[in-house]
């Protein structure tokens, strides 16, 4: 890694975004996370948080390659669709974001901490992707090589590699 | 009024930190180790200046401000000064390097894959280092996240710069760790 210090930081903010306490489930969260990257049209952090979605949804994968597609047509929560909404907002930007958007979300069920976890999360990967390809970093093409990932990402979590000397 | 409630009165971001400080910790250590940290070669005005600029981009009030009068400090200057530099950069006195990384910035507030090699190319010949570059384009990265933040949440924001340029001293001072706790 170029600049673990700061790398640091990044694994930190994802471990506790995707994996830290939420009324939001991993898989929902992974979802949000490949959903706006996604829109960001970045391959790498879409691929990859999509395959962690699919090996924490289960029986249920094909959910993320619909959502994908479009949430409104897919089998997910009225309260996930809600807040796909207010990510796809996010994703323009922060201003975006209505009190209408907002209160369609409390009707189908989302509460303040739900709102909060799914606005951060959809900044955050509006930071994630912009850095990987702001520096056009690698991205590899092979599907199998993201499905591994994912598994890993559903494991381990979000930890600095360790350095090679 | 924010879109959630925070159970604090606080401004911006501060207030979404109080509301969640579990997210807050890794937030504000990220911003220290960018904007803050003395192991770089761009000054922390120069940063800070970075960030004031994709904020500005991305009209966010509060960060936009608070980022304008922290550079105003180190840079010695005030919030006005900042603001014809934001909104005019190249037409400014800052050194062609700063008006090469500003350019990038620009490009990744669009989006990350809106840089091109022909700019990272130009600001390596006007004496950009590989790292000055990593760490531009991770500042207006976090920038778009914090901005979003804010906004998305639709926190209040003081009106008055003056409240900005005073506390930046402080902020300068003690740094972003501990930017909540007090």
């Amino acid at each position: 890694m170029f600049r673990p210090e700061t790398g640091k930081y990044l694994y930190e903010i994802a471990q506790t975004l995707l994996r830290g306490p939420s009324p939001l489930k991993e898989s929902e969260r992974e979802m949000i996370a490949a959903y706006v990257s996604n829109k960001n049209n970045c391959g790498f952090c879409m691929n990859s948080h999509a395959a962690a979605a699919r090996c924490l949804l289960g029986d249920e994968e094909s959910l993320m390659d619909d959502i994908l597609n479009d949430p409104d047509s897919s089998a997910v929560s009225n309260k996930m669709k809600a807040l796909l909404n207010i990510a796809a907002k996010v994703q323009v930007s922060g201003r975006e974001v209505s009190q209408e958007d907002i209160d369609n979300a409390r009707e189908a069920g989302a509460n303040d901490l739900d709102i909060h976890d799914t606005v951060l999360i959809a900044a955050s990967f509006s930071m994630f992707n912009r850095y990987v390809d702001g520096l056009n970093s690698l991205t590899p093409e092979n599907k199998d090589d993201y499905k591994e990932m994912g598994i890993r990402m559903v494991e381990k979590g979000y930890s600095l590699p360790k350095q090679k000397k | 009024m924010a879109y959630i409630d925070l159970k604090n009165e606080e401004p911006g971001i501060r207030g979404l930190m109080v509301y969640s400080p579990e997210t807050a910790e890794p937030l504000n250590q990220l911003a220290e180790i960018l904007l803050r940290n003395e192991d770089n070669s761009l000054e922390r005005g120069e940063r800070e200046l970075i960030g004031a600029y994709v904020s500005y981009l991305n009209d966010c009030f509060f960060c936009q401000n608070v980022h304008s009068a922290m550079a105003g400090y180190y840079m010695q200057c005030d919030i006005e000064k900042i603001e014809r530099i934001r909104s005019d950069f190249n037409r400014s006195d800052i050194s062609d390097k700063m008006k090469s990384l500003l350019s990038i910035a620009a490009s990744v507030q669009k989006g990350g894959k809106s840089v091109t090699t022909e700019q990272v190319e130009a600001s390596k010949k006007v004496g950009a280092t590989d790292r000055e570059i990593h760490d531009t384009v991770l500042i207006a990265a976090a920038f778009c996240m914090f901005n979003r933040y804010v906004d998305g949440l639709n926190t209040w924001a003081p009106r008055d710069k003056q409240v900005y340029a005073s506390r930046a001293p402080r902020r300068a001072k003690e740094g972003y760790i501990n930017s909540i706790r007090k």
